[in-house]
């Protein structure tokens, strides 16, 4: 049976980002990074709508958005903390820096702090394997990496 | 005339602290009143000495660098806007910088040298004269003077790219694309961003002329969504130039219509593989496609296409403008041209080298490279990415060809190199490369999706002594299964840099050292 529930906020607004980007040729990626950019995750109840308004079937929505690293389905804690663990940052000290990030917060990749404010994520590259390890903090890159300078960028970043 | 500082708006510069250099300078002018502007440049590629700050004077740029924020007043009490010598971060003239000095800068001659966004300050570097040519010339001849160039494909596969070009000149249809592949994944690599972020009029029109030459008048760039800088860079490059004329329904004033999008993936690796980034771009999941149908017959929403890598695109203007005999006058065998060489990790120089193709690894490692940053002795280079081969100083002699390194059980790749000193554990790289193809899998070949778990496995139990001898067996048949199994290079190559630590450094894996830590 399909019930018809009213729609809520979240789903209109989505609605909205849907139907200003339908038009591009190859629309999906786009409307997923827009509603991810608005709400901070893709949420679940949006599926069928993007699903209606591309004429696509809900598992193939599902299967785009669960095959990309970067769409969250839950939000992330307030900041997003990304270390890059590939080979040129592993070369010159890579590991130790990650484990010792990992230590000093507790948590582990994709792990969010218990207060909500750091989450924890691998990255495999952020281009800056010239002055590894590298590491990136809600979009603002840090080169030559270290605990120090991850700690002095969150107090920058505030709460 | 106000005196010009510039400070890179490079990723890499940025990571380092320009931002803050850039600011602490603004104020320091501003406050004392210097008749001073700060432009935004690309970098030089000498990512050691980052934040490079550069002052133009009547001798030309001098540099200075690392500069950090806290340095800026020293430096401009010791006169840098007057392009002194005297602080210990004085560098003397740009060009005269060792490492700079050296090189052969086709590609990247403009990058670290112009305002990346400034279309005027381009053209008086020579840009858009290979797109008027360009447009001076009949579609086949486009064609045939990137064919005679010797230009094969930058981004790994060293396909050529005339040929390329010529299978979609010639197929009908109603509508064709060019699709510039900037989905930069491979570690070591980051001459796509550079590019993108320090000249990126130059691959905007290496994209017409790439449009011009087979009769496409849509281009999408597809790029990572972990390069948020070149991804702003190059939007407003796209405005810019359509905004002069350069993109739109008649490019430059001529009947030919060329536009273009910038795409953004979604964290998958494996979409820097040409069909599964079309795939992509589709809106569907990066899964690789079967060939044939090759992308040049039927590629973006079946038309089509040509995809083509950042540096193999921005590589065409200048054959465009010199022509074909002047580009092809460098390197060796069938390695035309020149390439851009990425030294990253530990290296004492880490940085871009654009050269000539030919240069023995040796040479590049030790000598441009000056060795390891911490000073240890070299272990092993991995060249090409994850998907490179690990090459022992033993192997050193190698020449950078495309040829040379396939011989030697390597490749090229996109250019990058890894330096790793003796600290390294060859049997966890080989390892994280097994882990890293697990997690990047598209899952569409059962050798890759499933034989890169086992191989993690099969490590694991080596690591802890386990049947070392029959399990490096395990490894071996398991890696040929990969590597003829597999339809892209994801799981295709992942034996390489697995293979090639097992050859070279077989004491890494059953040794006595191995074998005591496990004990």
């Amino acid at each position: 049976m399909n019930i018809h529930n009213p729609l809520g906020g979240v789903e209109l607004r989505a609605l909205e980002i849907v139907r200003s980007l339908k038009t591009l040729e190859g629309p999906l990626l786009p409307i997923l990074h827009a509603l991810q950019e608005e709400f901070g995750h893709v949420p679940q109840s949006v599926l069928p709508l993007i699903a209606k308004e591309l004429n696509l079937s809900r598992a193939e929505v599902h299967g785009v958005v669960s095959f990309y690293h970067d769409y969250r389905a839950e939000p992330a804690g307030r900041h997003v903390l990304k270390l890059c663990r590939a080979e040129a940052c592993q070369s010159i000290g890579g590991e130790a820096f990650c484990n010792s990030v990992r230590e000093a917060f507790g948590i582990d990749w994709h792990e969010t702090t218990p207060d909500g404010r750091v989450t924890l994520e691998p990255v495999f590259c952020l281009g800056l394997c010239s002055c590894a390890p590298a590491a990136m903090l809600d979009g603002e890159l840090i080169g030559r990496a270290d605990l120090a300078s991850i700690k002095a960028a969150l107090s920058e970043a505030g709460q | 005339m106000s005196i010009k500082i510039y400070v890179p708006r490079d990723s890499a510069a940025v990571a380092l602290g320009a931002n803050h250099v850039a600011k602490a300078l603004q104020y320091a002018v501003a406050s004392e009143g210097h008749d001073a502007i700060i432009v935004r440049n690309g970098s030089r590629g000498m990512h050691w000495l980052e934040p490079l700050v550069e002052v133009e004077t009547p001798e030309g740029r001098i540099a200075y660098g690392p500069v950090k924020a806290t340095d800026v007043e020293p430096l401009i009490e010791a006169g840098l806007l007057e392009g002194k010598a005297g602080h210990p971060l004085y560098l003397g003239p740009t060009e005269d910088i060792h490492f700079l000095k050296n090189q052969t800068r086709l590609t990247f001659a403009r990058c670290g040298v112009i305002d990346p966004l400034s279309l005027p300050d381009y053209e008086a570097h020579g840009g858009l004269k290979g797109l008027r040519s360009a447009l001076a010339m009949h579609a086949a001849d486009i064609v045939k003077e990137v064919t005679d160039s010797g230009l094969r494909g930058r981004g790994g596969a060293g396909f050529p790219t005339g040929v390329k070009w010529n299978t979609v000149l010639h197929a009908k249809a109603s509508q064709k694309y060019i699709v510039c592949n900037a989905d930069e994944g491979d570690s070591a690599t980051f001459a796509d961003r550079m590019i993108m972020e320090g000249d990126p009029f130059v691959l905007i029109e290496g994209m017409v002329i790439a449009g011009l030459a087979t009769g496409a008048t849509k281009g999408y760039i597809f790029t990572r969504s972990e390069y948020p800088l070149a991804i702003e860079v190059f939007n407003k490059a796209i405005e810019i130039a359509r905004g002069a004329g350069i993109l739109g329904l008649s490019v430059l004033g001529s009947h030919h219509a060329f536009d273009m999008e910038m795409r953004v993936g979604a964290g998958a690796y494996v979409c820097g593989e040409e069909t599964s980034l079309l795939n992509a771009l589709e809106g569907k999941r990066g899964v690789v496609r079967s060939k044939p149908p090759l992308p040049a017959l039927e590629g973006l929403f079946g038309k089509p296409t040509v995809v083509n890598n950042v540096i193999s695109l921005a590589s065409v203007p200048i054959i465009l403008d010199e022509g074909a005999e002047y580009y092809r006058d460098f390197g060796m065998g069938r390695s035309r041209g020149t390439i851009p060489i990425q030294i990253a990790g530990n290296a004492r120089h880490a940085g871009l080298y654009e050269t000539a193709f030919g240069l023995t690894l040796g040479e590049i490692v030790e000598g441009i490279a000056g060795g390891t940053a911490t000073g240890r002795p070299i272990k092993a280079v991995q060249v090409g990415g994850p998907l490179g081969a690990y090459f022992p100083p033993a192997l050193f002699d190698t020449p950078f060809d495309y040829e040379a390194f396939a011989a030697r059980g390597g490749l090229i790749g996109h250019a990058g190199i890894t330096v790793f000193d003796d600290s390294a554990d060859m049997l966890k790289m080989a390892r994280f490369a097994f882990e890293f193809c697990a997690v990047e899998s598209c899952g569409k070949c059962t050798p890759c999706r499933i034989g890169s778990t086992r191989g993690v496995e099969v490590m694991d139990k080596i690591a802890a002594g386990i049947e070392p001898k029959k399990s490096l067996d395990l490894v071996t048949d398991l890696c040929n299964t990969m590597k003829f199994g597999s339809l892209c290079a994801l799981g295709g190559f992942t034996p390489y840099p697995v293979m090639s630590a097992i050859t070279h450094f077989p004491d890494d894996f059953v040794g006595s050292a191995r074998l005591e830590a496990a004990e």
